[in-house]
């Protein structure tokens, strides 16, 4: 397999992420163990809320994000972890039954001045649910490693 | 929760611990984020990480966790003084996340969130938007997340907005 380092990336560039459509069933459970909140858990208590109807935690949204990376580029890249993230919104809620999809559009590369094995590559992340709205809008530097000589 | 008009800006919240295990680490991770340093310890020993470390989005979902634990907490101490529970959530989203050190098996971070700001919502009438930094820190004493989360929660009354 060729990897994609850092020498590999382009300002403008898009990389797509991997379609995943969202159950009720993974919807509940991720609430369950990590944010147990009514409008996550249950429809007839999400009803009354300000989502209006069952949605899944942002949290779930963002970790779905991320094996939507995985699988649509991260997977086959040098990817060293990221140091952060600079914005995240949550534009849409996510509904039972929604496929995701989207895409990293790189933004902006920097070489590390302090590590000279390494650079970061800043992209700006599109999720968007399968009526064409975005969901989910982001901003993150992803370290990556420079090409072995 | 406490109510819009009672949350004072500056007051610190301790969310409580939680010590991250080999097992739920690549639990985690193979379900959501299977880069090998989350998910193999050779793989991690050979990476940068040295070590192997749970996906930076494990240690948000614990914070959420735990962050929640807290409201629930909040809401039953209320209760048994007799007052209402404010409605909170959802979040519009978060900035200025930081993941400062690997959080690596074993490792016990404490979690606390700041108010920073508060204001009327313009788009939601009778709800206001809070401004938390919040905080995980190991058991050196070391910070290993930060960031700023937005948080809609319920007003008593209809607060006239500010400008935004």
């Amino acid at each position: 397999m060729s990897l994609r380092y850092f020498e590999d990336f382009e300002v403008g560039q898009i990389l797509p992420l991997a379609p995943h459509t969202v159950t009720r069933a993974e919807i509940v459970a991720f609430a369950a163990e990590f944010d147990p909140q009514p409008f996550h858990l249950d429809e007839a208590a999400a009803a009354d809320t300000l989502l209006g109807g069952l949605a899944a935690s942002g949290w779930h949204t963002c970790a779905l994000f991320m094996r939507m990376m995985y699988h649509g580029w991260i997977s086959e890249a040098a990817s060293m972890g990221s140091p952060g993230v600079d914005s995240l919104k949550w534009l849409r809620p996510v509904r039972p039954g929604d496929t995701l999809s989207g895409r990293s559009v790189v933004v902006e590369l920097r070489a590390s001045k302090s590590k000279p094995d390494r650079g970061f590559v800043r992209f700006r992340h599109e999720v968007m649910n399968g009526r064409g709205e975005m969901v989910m809008l982001a901003e993150n530097p992803i370290m990556l490693s420079r090409r072995p000589n | 929760m406490m109510f819009f008009e009672e949350i004072v800006v500056g007051e610190v919240a301790e969310l409580g611990a939680h010590t991250f295990t080999a097992e739920e680490i690549k639990r985690f991770a193979s379900a959501f984020d299977p880069q090998p340093f989350h998910m193999d310890e050779a793989a991690a020993e050979a990476s940068h990480f040295g070590k192997l470390c749970a996906s930076g989005w494990h240690t948000l979902a614990i914070w959420m966790r735990l962050n929640v634990r807290h409201m629930q907490q909040v809401a039953r101490e209320r209760a048994a003084s007799g007052l209402a529970p404010a409605r909170s959530g959802p979040s519009p989203g978060f900035n200025d996340l930081k993941w400062l050190k690997p959080v690596y098996v074993g490792d016990r971070i404490s979690f606390s969130t700041e108010v920073l700001a508060k204001r009327a919502s313009r788009s939601r009438p009778g709800w206001g938007l809070l401004t938390l930094r919040s905080v995980g820190r190991n058991q050196m004493g070391e910070d290993v997340i930060s960031f700023v989360a937005h948080v809609f929660i319920e007003a008593q009354v209809d607060t006239p907005p500010e400008d935004e």
